[in-house]
């Protein structure tokens, strides 16, 4: 009757052979559970909320401890309600770049990734799946994480210079802000991870990124210094989740456009090698 | 069915698959064999597209692996290296492949019970023995119901049971008509359940041929008979199918075509005095071994030699 050939096609119950198919969704899909069936993202992702809130709280606590003390530093002094309690963001950046990278070099370091090509073969579905949802539980987590953090922060440091509510301008915006950029930096572990196929290497190449390169340029004359530090990934981000932005540092808008381009050069990197070579 | 042409990998000076050209039919088992180092995991990573080839093709049911609509109902596979997350359980690593195609959890519960992992299918993989990980390798491959089933080195790390069971789960996918596609660097293991079989040597085809014919060409079972009147024997012995060798004048023969119950018989039958009888089998492996002497990549070397070739120059 029918050939093999059109049995894919058929529908299942005409010849007994069920018409399986490869859909953007399902590997989404399939993307999703590998992520929460594994205990490390579950580790990573508690650790990333818990820095964004604790870090928030204690500095926050630490600065109304302080406050009207004498002997506080002037940065510190300067902080709000906002800068204070989004004080984790530097940490949890690490833990979700980290879940980032997990999620793709892992695969290349446990030899899974060879069981993800079979099964889709066409093989960029896999990494647009991957970075799409790392990156949506990193926005949800940290985005939450933020709220969370600065509900409880601007309480404690009510009544202090650094007071400020949900209803000051920008407040929303810079919570917000912390959540994508988080967000983008879990989907720039998962395009490093894809592209060095390395744990250690794309946590390194991360880690470079968002804390050492930064550091090292300002060893660098002020002029070239001021012209390349505000485009570099961690300061770009930070713009984002300043409340007022420090001189010298990009617009919140134009600060999520660079880092948007960040992410879509490591994102392409990651595409050209996961096409080009063999797994 | 699966279609190699010109089929070749380099990685940078070396080639690890050669030109190869082989048809892989349904409804057999094939094993593909050769020794370490011949090229086999390459071409099977090859025709799953893991790896592109250098140049030439291969297709899986008529076009390349990647343009299936459904991959994993084309073409199951095993490879040799581990090929899951060892912090992920059986379960859910069949079920995250299961997903990428619409593939229901129904499905997943069979899979793991026609491989025995039902005992052990929430734990995680990491904590599996060799023969466990292979079981899972092997639910993997059969998760999409495929019609061509590629396994590398299937019974590597499996118990004698579990051998045995390969055999019989192969032996059964090709008399459902599928492909199946075996490969192994022991000629004994395969003789077992291929009927058909494909050979290669340094990435090159040294043959493409079945059981038996690979037997028969490597001398088939030979009858050494020594005789008080070699030549009278050799007229009472000669028939069709029959080859005898021996030297003139000499007491000794070869006899191939007939057992040494029947050489026996009819020396007696006609009075001839036989001082020796002895079968001499070529196995399958001395075949396989004749075949591949000169594409072994690391053979293993005299000592002596060793040491001259190491010793100062």
């Amino acid at each position: 009757m029918s050939t093999l050939t059109e049995a894919t096609e058929a529908p299942p119950t005409a010849n007994g052979r069920p018409a399986y198919r490869v859909t953007a969704r399902r590997v989404v899909a399939s993307e999703w559970a590998k992520l929460f069936s594994l205990r490390s993202s579950w580790i990573v992702l508690g650790l990333s909320l818990l820095f964004v809130v604790a870090f928030g709280l204690i500095a926050a606590f630490r600065y109304r401890s302080e406050i009207g003390s004498g002997q506080m530093n002037q940065d510190f002094a300067r902080q709000n309600a906002v800068g204070l309690s989004l004080f984790g963001a530097n940490f949890a950046q690490l833990a979700l770049g980290v879940l980032g990278v997990l999620v793709t070099a892992g695969e290349y370091s446990t030899g899974m990734i060879r069981s993800t090509l079979a099964a889709v073969p066409r093989r960029l579905p896999v990494l647009w799946s991957k970075a799409a949802v790392t990156g949506l539980v990193a926005l949800v987590v940290a985005t939450a994480g933020a709220f969370v953090a600065f509900l409880t922060g601007s309480r404690i440091v009510a009544g202090t210079p650094a007071a400020m509510g949900f209803s000051h301008a920008g407040v929303v915006r810079s919570l917000l802000g912390a959540g994508l950029y988080l967000c983008l930096v879990a989907v720039i572990g998962t395009a490093l991870g894809a592209l060095l196929r390395s744990v250690a290497g794309a946590v390194s190449a991360l880690v470079a990124a968002l804390m050492l390169i930064p550091g090292l340029i300002t060893l660098l004359p002020s002029t070239w210094r001021d012209g390349i530090s505000p485009y570099l990934p961690g300061n770009a981000g930070a713009s984002m989740f300043a409340v007022t932005p420090d001189p010298g540092t990009l617009p919140p808008g134009a600060g999520l456009l660079v880092l948007l381009a960040w992410t879509a050069l490591a994102l392409t990197g990651a595409a050209y090698r996961l096409r080009r070579t063999d797994a | 069915m699966i279609d190699a042409r010109r089929l070749t990998k380099r990685y940078g000076e070396k080639t690890a698959v050669d030109g190869l050209d082989f048809v892989v039919k349904p409804g057999t088992v094939t094993g593909f064999l050769g020794p370490n180092g011949a090229g086999k995991s390459t071409t099977m990573r090859m025709i799953v597209g893991l790896d592109a080839p250098t140049s030439g093709t291969v297709t899986v049911n008529g076009c390349r692996y990647e343009q299936h609509r459904a991959p994993l109902q084309e073409v199951g596979t095993l490879l040799e290296a581990r090929s899951v997350h060892p912090g992920r359980s059986a379960y859910q690593h069949l079920r995250a492949l299961a997903l990428t195609h619409g593939i229901p959890r129904r499905r997943v519960d069979e899979v793991i019970g026609v491989t025995g992992l039902g005992s052990v299918a929430g734990k995680r993989a990491g904590a599996f023995s060799l023969g466990m990980g292979q079981r899972l390798g092997i639910a993997a491959a059969l998760l999409g119901d495929p019609r061509t089933v590629m396994l590398d080195e299937p019974v590597n790390g499996l118990d004698p049971e579990g051998v045995l069971w390969i055999r019989n789960l192969l032996t059964s996918l090709a008399a459902e008509g599928r492909t199946v596609f075996v490969s192994s660097h022991l000629m004994s293991e395969v003789a077992l359940v291929a009927d058909h079989l494909i050979i290669v040597g340094r990435g090159r085809l040294l043959a493409d041929t079945t059981v038996r014919e690979l037997v028969r060409e490597a001398g088939g079972t030979t009858v050494r008979v020594a005789a008080q009147d070699p030549a009278r024997l050799r007229d009472v012995l000669a028939g069709p199918g029959v080859e005898i060798t021996g030297q003139a004048g000499a007491e000794e023969l070869q006899v191939t075509g007939l057992s040494a119950r029947d050489i026996g018989l009819r020396a007696a039958e006609h009075g001839i005095a036989l001082f020796e009888l002895h079968t001499r089998q070529v196995s399958l492996e001395e075949a396989f071994m004749e075949l591949t002497r000169d594409a072994v990549e690391y053979h293993g070397t005299p000592a002596e030699v060793v040491a001259a070739a190491g010793g100062p120059a």
